[in-house]
This record gives C-alpha cells, structure tokens and sequence, in this order.
C-alpha cells in the first residue's frame, strides 16, 4: 500500500514538495519529494534503487537497512527530506569495480540466504557494525544483528559468514 | 499516512516558536516511534518541525557538580559508547544497550526515548478502544490479551506499560530533564518526568504544550562498581521487556550502604519505592533480603488474567539482578541473566 507515494495521495496546493539533494553510491541525486516520503520509498519509486527491500515498513525487521552518513539506519522509519545533504550507501555500492565485497562473497559461501530479501538489509547491517568496532565474540555480533531478521531460518549462516569476515579483517 | 507540512529550525527558540504558532506541530527528532505512529495514524500532524539542526542538544559533557549531561539530540548509541558513560554510567549503558536494535540506536535521540509511547496493542490497533489513543473510548486491555500488561499501578482506564529501557537507568540513577517551552526553562526530577494513567491515560508524562527536552543531567554517583540491567522478554533480543530491573548498589564493610532498585516493564512509567531501598541499607547484600525488597516492591500489584505470572517473575528478576550487581563483570551482552 503505497500510501506514502507522492502519486497516491491527495497532494493539494497546502503540501509542498521538498527539494532533496543525496549523494548515493558515491553518485549525486537532486529530487522533489513530499514530506511524508520515506528514504525508502525515496530510492525504490523515485531514484529506481530497488536493492533497499522494504519488508515491515514499520522498523522491526531490518530489510531496509542502509548506511547514511556512516551509521547503518532504518530507511522506513527516515523521512526522505530529514537526509537533505547526506551521504548513502545502499546494497548497489557495496561492490566495487564489479568485484564483490567480501561479505558478499562469503554470503555465497556460507549459503547464508534462501529467498534473499532480507540480504541486503543484513550485508548493510553487518558492514556498519564493522564499522562501529563494538562486537568481537560471536555472541555479540547476534546481539548487534538482532535487528535483521531472516524468516527463512539462515540465520547461522548469516552469522557464519560475518564472522569469517569479520575475522579477515582483524587480520588484514 | 496524514499529509503534513515540514521545517527545519536551528535554534530551540525556533522550534518553540513555530510550535506556539502551528496548533497541531509536532517535533521530529530521531522519529523512530513518530513515524510509526504516523504510519498507522495513531498520530496525526499538520507540521512537522525537525529539530536535528538545533545545534545546543548535541553534545555529552560533564557538569560543575562532577554529574553527566547528556544532549536530547544525541543518539542512545553515541551516548551508551560516551567513554563518560561507559566509565562511570555503565548502568545506562548496559539499559540503552538493551533496548530496540543496533539501527534504531543509531537513529534514536536520548530526548525522543523518554517519549516513546506505549507499545500495547490494543492502542496500535485503531479498530479497538483505547483510552490513550482515544480518551472515553474505554480500554480493551483489561479485559483482553493483557500478558504484556502493567501490574503496578495501573487505573480503570488503562493498564499499558511504558517500554524504554534507557528510563529504567535513568529512574534508578535520579537523572534530571531539562526542558525549554514557552514559559521559559525548567528541570523535572526523573520519577516525576512520567506519570500514572490515573483518568487521563492519553497524558504520559508532565511535558507542558510545545515543551522541549534539551537534555538529561546525571548526579554524580553512577554506582559504577555495582550495578546492573537485567531484561527479560520473549525473544532473546529486540523485544521489549516484560519485565526488567536495574539496580545500583554501594557496599561498604560487606554491607550496602546505598540501593537503588527500578523497573520497566511493569508500569505505566519506571518504578521505584524507596521503602524497598531504605530497607537494604546496612544490610548484607544476600538474596534474603534482596527477595524482602522484591516484596516491599510489588505490594499492591494488581494482575488481569493473562499477566499474573509477572508478580513473581519480577520478584525473582529483582533479587537475580541485585546479586549480579554485585559481580558486573559476569554480565552477558544484552542484559541477559547472568549464572
């Protein structure tokens, strides 16, 4: 239900369109963009970015999650024009150069998906949790990836594969 | 969603202004809970004022009476990694740390998570009665699914608890919230900040119209030597408490000298009774008297068919945190119990 599509509702002359500028993937993006408009739905109906999943919409599964301005955030829960001037990163500029991001490479190694749709959300996650520096054990790193859920199960897989890397990392 | 307008102020006397003048504004912050809200139109607004630019709330930063202040703007994952918070609030550090996702931390404002509502179900679902959602309509939670329920101190109208984990710290460490409105600034202890459903259940705290939070001031003594968070709920993590404790102790000569006992989960706000801590002093620090504590705490509980199973758990939760307070270094990540 695309309630929040600038196309679905009633927009009279009192709602102003905002103009929005991102850098996204390193690639600069200039939008007009009701003020109720998600980040989200920002990137899947108005800039074609459609690697962001919205799942809930509401905040509990983490499908949406990218990284903006260095902190992995809940795109669902973000109003697109709130982010005016801010630096995104989605699951289209994780690679790089046509070459996978370890991460992903090891998602396919550890068989760590079945549908996918939560894969994006959870690759975002776990990079900015790398980022963060605040998980070292295992245990851990399921405590600050509670907030990606995978419902088709992978989630030993999913946790196998963070790990691995990040492991790599601590001995690059 | 409800359709609204949007403005970015920089300065709270903006803020404050544009709210006197627009009758239904909200304030936007990290909009964690506000957006939801808004989403299931359980909040509606015409104005939108986005206060992330207000440049004075961004800051954590020690006071002139050796306490902590913690900026409303700063998020509750900046403020639960502050090496000031780690150091000597690890009580709030270890409550925030429990609470939501390692995404919504990011985005949450420590001002914004004193005033998330209530997440019963019956005052999400618009199709049901809920006096907070709609004032007369009646409560659907007393007699229906009330597992996750208030027992202490609830009302005819309501029965919903409050669910932030950060409050429970702050109740038990006796923060202070500075707030600025249009009458000028005030300070609200922390136990008077929320309040009880009483007959007006739609009023969850003493915020005055178009008041800000500009930030939270800690005391000095964080019981950073022993303390602890527990929470208990039915996933292993995000998810909110059914129950939690969070408990401060000060032990001298193998007695406690200072107790401070909290709970979430259980009421419409963080509770605390201070017989139950005065009771503590001087006394060792065993379960016998952990357990006679629980007991002063939960006098006058009073349960609904689904949730009575909460009375002892949170006895049981009181006395298994104060023990590990005494050993914070057995704690486990995610406030879980500890053996």
């Amino acid at each position: 239900m695309l309630t929040d599509h600038p196309s679905s509702v009633q927009s009279g002359p009192a709602f102003r369109q905002q103009p929005v500028s991102l850098t996204i993937n390193k690639k600069k993006y200039e939008l007009n963009v009701l003020p109720w408009v998600s980040l989200l739905d920002a990137l899947r109906e108005h800039l074609d970015l459609t690697g962001t999943k919205k799942g809930c919409d509401h905040g509990q599964c983490g499908a949406c999650t990218l990284i903006c301005n260095g902190e992995r955030i809940l795109s669902c829960l973000t109003l697109a024009v709130m982010k005016n001037g801010s630096d995104v990163t989605t699951i289209e500029g994780i690679a790089s150069d046509g070459e996978l991001h370890p991460l992903q490479k090891a998602f396919i190694e550890h068989d760590a998906f079945q549908c996918g749709y939560c894969t994006p959300g959870q690759i975002c996650s776990a990079i900015g949790m790398y980022q963060e520096g605040k998980a070292q054990t295992r245990a851990e790193v399921k405590e600050l990836m509670s907030g990606n859920l995978c419902r088709c199960g992978a989630n030993t897989n999913i946790i196998d594969a963070i790990m691995e890397v990040k492991e790599q990392m601590s001995h690059a | 969603m409800h359709n609204f307008n949007y403005t970015q102020v920089q300065t709270r006397s903006d803020a404050i202004a544009i709210a006197d003048r627009e009758p239904e504004s909200k304030f936007i912050a990290g909009g964690t809970n506000l957006i939801d809200l808004m989403k299931y139109n359980i909040t509606r607004t015409d104005m939108l004022v986005d206060i992330n630019r207000i440049e004075d709330c961004h800051t954590i930063q020690e006071t002139d009476e050796g306490g902590l202040s913690l900026g409303a703007l700063v998020s509750n994952a900046a403020t639960a990694y502050h090496p000031l918070t780690e150091q000597r609030y690890p009580l709030l550090s270890k409550a925030i740390l429990a609470g939501a996702s390692a995404q919504i931390r990011n985005m949450a404002t420590n001002g914004g998570n004193l005033l998330q509502r209530t997440r019963c179900y019956y005052f999400y679902d618009a199709n049901t009665p809920c006096n907070k959602r709609e004032p007369g309509s009646g409560c659907s939670a007393i007699g229906g699914y009330n597992r996750i329920m208030a027992i202490l101190g609830t009302s005819d109208a309501c029965i919903a608890v409050y669910p932030s984990d950060m409050s429970v710290a702050l109740a038990a460490l006796d923060a202070r919230v500075h707030v600025s409105g249009p009458e000028g600034a005030r300070t609200i202890p922390f136990l008077d900040f929320h309040r009880l459903p009483g007959n007006t259940p739609h009023i969850d705290n003493c915020l005055a119209a178009n008041e800000l939070i500009t930030s939270i001031e800690l005391p000095a003594n964080g019981f950073s030597n022993h303390y602890s968070y527990l929470k208990l709920r039915d996933r292993n993590s995000y998810a909110f408490a059914l129950v939690s404790v969070a408990t401060g102790l000060e032990l001298e000569g193998g007695v406690i000298k200072n107790a401070r006992i909290a709970l979430g989960g259980v009421a419409h706000k963080p509770w605390r009774v201070l017989e139950a801590e005065d009771f503590l002093q001087n006394k060792e620090p065993v379960s016998e008297n952990f357990l006679y504590a629980a007991e002063i705490m939960l006098k006058g509980a009073r349960t609904f068919q689904f949730n009575a199973f909460k009375v002892e758990l949170t006895k049981r939760a009181i006395v298994r945190n104060c023990i590990m307070a005494l050993n914070p270094e057995s704690q486990l990540p995610g406030a879980h119990p500890s053996a």
